[in-house]
């Protein structure tokens, strides 16, 4: 009743975050082939892996909620050890996504295949990165049959990407890493000098098969400050790796699907600013107006004629559709005050809580409050012991879990510390 | 899978979060008569609209839910939650009204015990916190998210009195953008001597209904027509179109609202003028800012 469509997981379903639950209807509509109902069983409830073994061999349920938030902590706290001693993010980053798409592709030991499996999460990835990287360009260039080839251009909206990639869903022949760099290295040599050069290969293939040496190419785009990082499907490869820390990338690979989407998403965040590899620049950029309701004008974009709504380049006044992007006439980039809004949670980020330890002595214990703060969950459990839970450091709020996870992940403010009037301002 | 289940409910079973501004400084300046809004909707005043426009929610479905939220200079805190009502369905009008006005005085002597000291320093207007408001709003929406696949349809209205506060600035975006991205309308009704920068955005961009009531007088007749009704019904009716709102952005140096500037690749600082060091991120620039056009190098000096 609860959950039409999808019985069975109806327990697992209340612990579950949004978040997760939105994954789950990606993966329904991109399903794709009519499974029967006794693979179903097997294929995606995967009910095996929902029980674990205690200390005394006896089988319970994994307590979801609880790795979840262990998983967050270690992620939050990965990121705080990077970022909190400067505030200088690669906020502007020109990235190419490089898919292989070689016979390799078409294995099915992701299901239903890997190509299927690599499109998908690429879609989620792109929308993800925009999301947080609002200023950004991504590209998409695919290989097959050996030679690498551009499938959309450097561009800032999500749709039309993602709408290239699925059309173009067929997989052959070989696999080259050099094609593909040579490619993107020549694309990426155009970039402004401000921007982040990155390239993120999701690569099934186990070989590469070059026309020339593929060291040289490495020793390239080392030269140019493109920062190579792949996602393997398959297993280790010397190459990959080797060309990963030649870059200064990240090398990882895949163990199964939730595992290769987690890597994937990993990159969406902006890395942190390198000196050397970006040069600090002031950009000279236009904040449009709306245009009045019920105006006639040509669009720049389309170029045809469009009535309201769009907005002005403040400097040629030609008219654009959306934002942000560069206008076509007199190349000044158009962004409005919110998308660089987008952006500023990464630069002032909320301080990791720190957990309050549950086995104080309940004298103690009574002194904490008793609702978390923000959402005003009872904080308590059966008796008088409190729940797990975490606390502020700077304004001393106490949070329940799900509260942690949401403030930083999604909020990007402490309830708390905004709730106070800040001294000095 | 959020949007599914939960039609399976009923789609015009609501969840308002109402922001309430509690700024002691903007109602106290009514207390000298003039044009101030504060001087013909004394705070009295508009909680006789404000409460019986809550039960009047709590009215049109059963199962509707209401929370209030107080939002301080120096605090913000829940007042009422109509889910923690007595089991017998005990909670009348009045009692409603009593409890609400109850836990109100509560939390205006709490913020102006908190706020001793600090008041003298701080000058005449003071913005209300904003973010800290809508930032619970949303923890509470979340929480509602989580109690599982049948839930209320969610939505936050803020009763805003005091002008914005530009330090809150990063704040509120974060959570607009967090509101947006849960897919939770915020709507704002604007009692207060000018428009709100701040919520004009958070309506447009959470594609909530934006409202500043031209007759204060008739404040519940506008809670009641545009307020009131749920999502779904909202399209059927004719509500107040956004008028349109400014997206330009203010420079950092001197606050100027600019069409034209620049932006430091680092942090996205906005300065009107070219800067040898970026104030926010202290990254220098060494090259003059690029223009792909034209060769204006105004700081070459080699």
């Amino acid at each position: 009743m609860a959950r039409g469509g999808n019985g069975g997981s109806g327990r697992k379903g209340d612990e579950r975050t949004k978040n997760e639950e939105e994954d789950d209807e990606e993966d329904e509509e991109n399903g794709g082939r009519e499974l029967e109902a006794w693979e179903r069983a097997y294929a995606d409830e995967r009910s095996w892996e929902d029980l674990q073994e205690d200390e005394s061999g006896l089988l319970r349920p994994i307590d979801t909620k609880t790795i979840a938030h262990a998983q967050y902590r270690r992620r939050l706290l990965q990121r705080s050890v990077h970022g909190t001693s400067r505030i200088q993010k690669g906020l502007i980053r020109y990235l190419y996504v490089v898919i292989d798409l070689s016979r390799a592709a078409s294995e099915t030991d992701y299901h239903p295949s890997r190509m299927s499996v690599v499109a998908k999460c690429a879609g989620t990835f792109i929308r993800e990165f925009f999301d947080q990287n609002p200023l950004s360009h991504v590209g998409l260039v695919t290989i097959k049959e050996g030679v690498s080839q551009c499938l959309t251009e450097l561009g800032g909206c999500p749709d039309s990407q993602i709408k290239a990639l699925m059309g173009k869903l067929e997989c052959s022949g070989d696999a080259s890493l050099q094609n593909a760099l040579d490619l993107v290295h020549g694309y990426l040599s155009q970039v402004p000098s401000y921007g982040h050069r990155e390239v993120l290969i999701l690569y099934s293939a186990l070989n590469t098969c070059d026309p020339g040496d593929i060291m040289e190419t490495i020793k390239l785009c080392k030269k140019a400050k493109i920062r190579c990082s792949i996602v393997g499907l398959s297993a280790e490869i010397y190459i990959c790796k080797h060309l990963c820390e030649e870059t200064g990338g990240l090398y990882s690979v895949a163990l199964d699907e939730p595992h290769f989407k987690e890597l994937l998403l990993e990159y969406a965040p902006p890395p942190p600013a390198i000196a050397e590899y970006a040069i600090a620049n002031l950009i000279k950029m236009g904040f449009p107006q709306r245009g009045a309701e019920g105006a006639l004008s040509i669009c720049s974009c389309h170029r045809e004629a469009k009535i309201g709504g769009g907005y002005t380049c403040p400097r040629c006044k030609a008219r654009v559709c959306e934002l942000p992007l560069e206008c076509r006439i007199c190349g000044l980039t158009l962004v409005s005050s919110p998308h660089l809004a987008r952006s500023y949670h990464h630069l002032f980020p909320v301080t990791p809580f720190n957990e309050v330890s549950h086995t104080l002595p309940i004298r103690l214990q009574q002194k904490f409050p008793q609702n978390c703060f923000g959402c005003q969950q009872s904080l308590i459990s059966h008796g008088s012991k409190s729940n797990p839970h975490v606390s502020c450091p700077k304004c001393s709020q106490h949070f329940c879990l799900d509260c942690d996870i949401y403030i930083h992940e999604s909020l990007h403010n402490c309830p708390g510390c905004e709730s106070q009037r800040q001294q000095g301002t | 899978m959020a949007s599914a289940p939960s039609k399976l409910y009923s789609d015009d079973v609501s969840l308002v979060v109402v922001l309430l501004d509690a700024n002691p400084f903007f109602w106290a300046a009514g207390a000298g008569g003039g044009n101030h809004p504060a001087a013909t909707l004394p705070f009295a005043k508009f909680l006789d609209h404000v409460i019986p426009f809550l039960n009047s929610l709590l009215l049109m479905n059963q199962l509707n839910q209401v929370v209030l939220i107080a939002t301080g200079i120096n605090t913000c805190g829940y007042i009422y939650d109509s889910g923690n009502g007595g089991p017998e369905g005990s909670d009348n009008v009045s009692e409603i009204s009593s409890e609400i006005l109850l836990r109100l005085e509560e939390f205006v002597c709490k913020d102006r015990k908190i706020g001793k000291g600090t008041e003298r320093a701080m000058g005449g207007s003071v913005s209300s916190l904003l973010s800290g408001s809508l930032s619970l709003a949303l923890c509470y929406v979340q929480k509602v998210f989580r109690s599982g696949a049948i839930h209320p349809q969610p939505r936050i209205l803020c009763l805003q009195a005091s002008p914005d506060g530009p330090e809150q600035y990063v704040a509120v975006m974060n959570a607009i953008f967090s509101a947006q991205r849960s897919m939770v309308p915020i709507d704002s009704c604007v009692v207060g001597v000018q428009h709100s920068a701040f919520l004009q955005q958070a309506s447009y961009i959470t594609g909530g209904i934006y409202l500043k009531p031209p007759q204060l007088d008739g404040l519940f007749q506008y809670l009641a027509a545009v307020f009131a009704t749920d999502l779904q019904s909202r399209n059927f009716l004719q509500l107040p179109k956004p008028a349109g709102v400014d997206f330009r952005a203010s420079c950092f140096c001197h606050k100027k609202t600019i069409d034209m500037g620049y932006v430091c690749s680092v942090c996205l600082s906005i300065f009107c003028q070219h800067q040898r060091k970026c104030s926010t991120c202290g990254s220098e620039f060494n090259q003059a800012p690029r223009e792909p056009n034209s060769a204006s190098d105004t700081i070459r000096k080699a």
